[in-house]
């Protein structure tokens, strides 16, 4: 095993111990709304929904990197380049994060000055970690970008998948440096804000992950390399021509130009168009190989990834994406309906894909399967869908109670919060979400034992 | 067409990002002008020294700020860089203490408490200033800022988040500032409810 592939564990386990605390976090956000004077006065809801977005985000950064450092040295044959430097900030990144966490919990908040954002929280959605630690978060991703991009360089061997995946981290990176500014202004705040946000999750990410699922249809079905690639370069024409100006959505009712209305509008209303793509790519791949798979687990997640990226991202965007809609469901829990569904689908279930078959590979299992895994499998996209039906309950009685009848006032907000709609979504939810847990629990459990419960296992492959 | 030769659709893919992408550069530059204090869409600073109200606007077809005649913040009127460091310390405070992860500005951001575009306008404080005891708006503002858990009405809580009375100022400054922005007509409706009553 490359040494490279050994700190890919280290990522992976860490993406995954990371997973387990964003979903403790996330259920402690949701019972704030079922029972409001949880822990007041001690921790309030900003800082467990803090934990719980900032914590997806670093696991899920965590699991394309280890993804990436596990199957790069293959398609290079050989050492990553600066390979001991990435060793020593793996370290690094993860302390950075257990301090960042511990001061989020024990500080909280700071004073109205520059040293507050730069030792205890920026306080701007998704990158509320303190300036050093955005530091250290720009300069792991630089070497990690410099291992990439080193690698191809010594060994001149560029093949189409990694030209993608070194083009695209450099956006990746230099998006990151918008986590640093704090301007006054708040409509350009968050005009720059967006960039990041959008232009990751809608554009860099969805190339990322597209890389990372090309390489997993080959390991896992076979597909040829030309295949894989042809609908790599299709992707990320489709994406990122209709997701840079679709960046528009995001510019209604900031302070922008009314152009955005219509701009954003249009160019969003396609951006499904290349989800729905990858489904039929990942659909017809699993056909012609009768969906024969000595991997049924990273098989399943890969199929999780490539319908619910197309469903939470496409369809549940495209819900709310038209102005006409957006005026009422904007910022709603409506919102947070589809921001679940779509990085659940699109990232999360892409990561545990990986995993699988990282695991094949370690423990050189001929044949991945069980029972646990099917367990774990439904619990966790049983419990979320769950949620996601939850979420939109209230995110439509919130829309019309307290955007569109209400007009957004307190009052409005109050009659919409306690809308009997509203309340159940928020109970429902969080029951689902205890369900998500659940199958947190038997993901880690079978993570840590699938292939070693050899007997089972042995017969299972040789009847098949 | 080439449409089976990998090459054909990255020639595809890398002319389709470079036009997007100079468009968006372009469309960028337009909008940093219109968002810009004194530009199109976003009032100078010193707009906290006027009155601002919303209204639904017939040509355009939805809310508009409307501002109109002089009506100084703590009945004192600021000069330009007077105003200029209430926003700037302002948007510290709002940093700082992460209201964002609870609250919504322009829409975005935490879905917990309500949103604050037109908190400045909100019916709300006519209640809030019986509770607090005070007489203006901005007195009444200030003094729920300060201690929220004290002057609550409603089962969820603002928690006490250490402000200042300074800070709370400059709060209330950039509040009313952010009102006066033309948000495209969000939120739609804004208090005609308690109008109509
Ligand atoms: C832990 C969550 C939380 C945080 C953090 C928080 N708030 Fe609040 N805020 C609330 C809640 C809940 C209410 C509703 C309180 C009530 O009705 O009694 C509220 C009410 C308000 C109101 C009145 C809203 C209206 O529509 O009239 C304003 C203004 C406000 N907050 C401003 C702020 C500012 C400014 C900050 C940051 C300095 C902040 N809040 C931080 C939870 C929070
Ligand atoms: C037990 C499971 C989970 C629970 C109970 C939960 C709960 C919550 C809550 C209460 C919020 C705050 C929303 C608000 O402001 O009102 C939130 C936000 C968010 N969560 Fe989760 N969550 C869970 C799992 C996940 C997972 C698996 C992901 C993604 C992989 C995720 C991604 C997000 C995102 C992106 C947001 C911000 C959404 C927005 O503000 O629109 N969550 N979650
Ligand atoms: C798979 C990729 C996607 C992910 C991970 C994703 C995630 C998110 C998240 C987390 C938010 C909430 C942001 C916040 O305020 O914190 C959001 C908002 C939004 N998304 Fe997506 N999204 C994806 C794709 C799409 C697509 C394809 C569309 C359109 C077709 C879309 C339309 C929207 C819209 C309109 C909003 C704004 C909601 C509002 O006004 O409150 N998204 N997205
Ligand atoms: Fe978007």
């Amino acid at each position: 095993m490359y040494r490279s592939q050994k700190l890919a564990l280290k990522y992976l386990t860490a993406a995954i111990t990371l997973f387990g605390i964003m979903t403790v976090a996330g259920l402690m956000s949701a019972y704030y709304y079922i029972n409001p004077d949880f822990l007041f006065g001690i921790l309030h809801f900003n800082i467990a929904k803090i934990l719980h977005i900032d914590t997806m985000i670093i696991w899920l950064l965590m699991g394309f990197m280890g993804a990436i450092y596990w199957f790069l040295p293959e398609e290079f044959g050989r050492e990553l380049v600066g390979i001991k430097l990435a060793e020593i900030l793996f370290y690094v990144f993860f302390g950075a994060v257990v301090v960042v966490a511990v001061v989020f919990i024990v500080v909280q908040y700071g004073n109205s000055d520059e040293t507050a954002l730069w030792f205890i929280n920026q306080g701007r959605k998704y990158v509320e970690a303190p300036r050093w630690a955005a530091i250290g978060v720009v300069v792991v991703m630089a070497v990690f970008a410099y291992n990439v991009i080193g690698t191809a360089y010594v060994t001149g061997k560029v093949s189409g998948i990694t030209a993608v995946l070194m083009v695209d981290l450099v956006p990746l990176l230099v998006l990151y440096l918008d986590a640093f500014p704090a301007i006054s202004n708040m409509s350009a705040d968050l005009f720059w804000w967006w960039w990041l946000v959008h232009l990751w999750v809608e554009a860099t990410w969805e190339v990322l992950i597209g890389c990372i699922m090309a390489w997993s249809l080959m390991q896992l079905l076979g597909t040829s390399r030309r295949i894989v690639e042809t609908w790599l370069y299709i992707e990320v024409a489709l994406v990122l021509g209709t997701g840079i100006l679709g960046l528009g959505h995001h510019y209604f009712w900031i302070g922008a130009p009314s152009y955005w209305l219509t701009i954003g509008g249009l160019f969003s209303a396609f951006e499904p168009l290349p989800l729905l793509g990858m489904v039929v790519h990942a659909v017809y791949d699993a056909g012609t190989h009768h969906m024969k798979t000595t991997n049924r687990p990273a098989f399943y997640w890969l199929m999780a990834e490539a319908f619910g990226n197309f469903l939470g991202g496409g369809v549940w965007g495209f819900m709310m994406t038209l102005p006409q809609v957006n005026l009422y469901a904007h910022g709603t829990q409506w919102t947070v309906s589809h921001g679940h569904f779509a990085f659940w689908g699109a990232y999360a279930c892409g990561v545990l894909s990986v995993i699988y078959l990282v695991i094949q590979k370690l423990r050189s299992l001929t044949q991945v399967d069980g029972a646990l895994w099917k367990w774990s499998f439904a619990a966790l996209n049983l419990g979320l869908v769950g949620m996601v039906g939850a979420l939109l309950v209230s995110g439509f009685a919130q829309a019309f109670i307290e955007r569109a009848i209400g007009g957004s006032t307190h009052d409005a907000f109050i009659a919409g919060q306690s809308s009997p709609w509203f309340v159940e979504g928020m109970v429902t939810r969080f029951i689902f979400g205890l369900m998500f847990a659940a199958g947190y629990v038997a993901l880690v459990w079978d993570l840590l034992t699938i292939g070693k419960r050899a007997p089972v296992l042995a017969t299972a492959g040789a009847a098949e | 067409m080439h449409v089976d030769d990998p090459a054909f659709w990255r020639a595809g893919a890398i002319s389709t990002v470079s036009i997007m992408s100079v468009v968006l550069v372009m469309l960028t530059i337009d909008s940093l002008a219109a968002i810009s204090p004194g530009g199109s869409n976003v009032p100078l600073y010193t707009v906290i020294n006027q009155h601002i109200d919303y209204k639904f606007d017939d040509k355009r077809g939805n809310d508009m700020p409307v501002i109109r005649g002089a009506e100084p913040l703590f009945g004192k009127a600021v000069d330009a860089a007077a105003a200029e460091a209430l926003i700037d310390k302002g948007k510290m405070v709002i940093q700082s203490r992460s209201c964002i992860d609870c609250h919504t500005f322009f829409g975005n951001g935490a879905y917990y408490a309500p949103d604050l575009t037109k908190a400045w306008l909100d019916p709300a404080w006519e209640t809030w200033k019986i509770i607090t005891g005070t007489k203006t708006r901005e007195d009444a503002m200030v003094k729920f800022l300060m201690h929220p858990d004290k002057y609550r009405i409603w089962t969820r809580a603002m928690p006490n988040l250490d402000i200042t009375q300074q800070e709370a100022e400059a709060l209330v400054a950039y509040l009313k500032w952010m009102s006066a922005v033309d948000t495209n007509g969000f939120p739609a409706n804004f208090g005609r409810m308690q109008q109509k009553q």
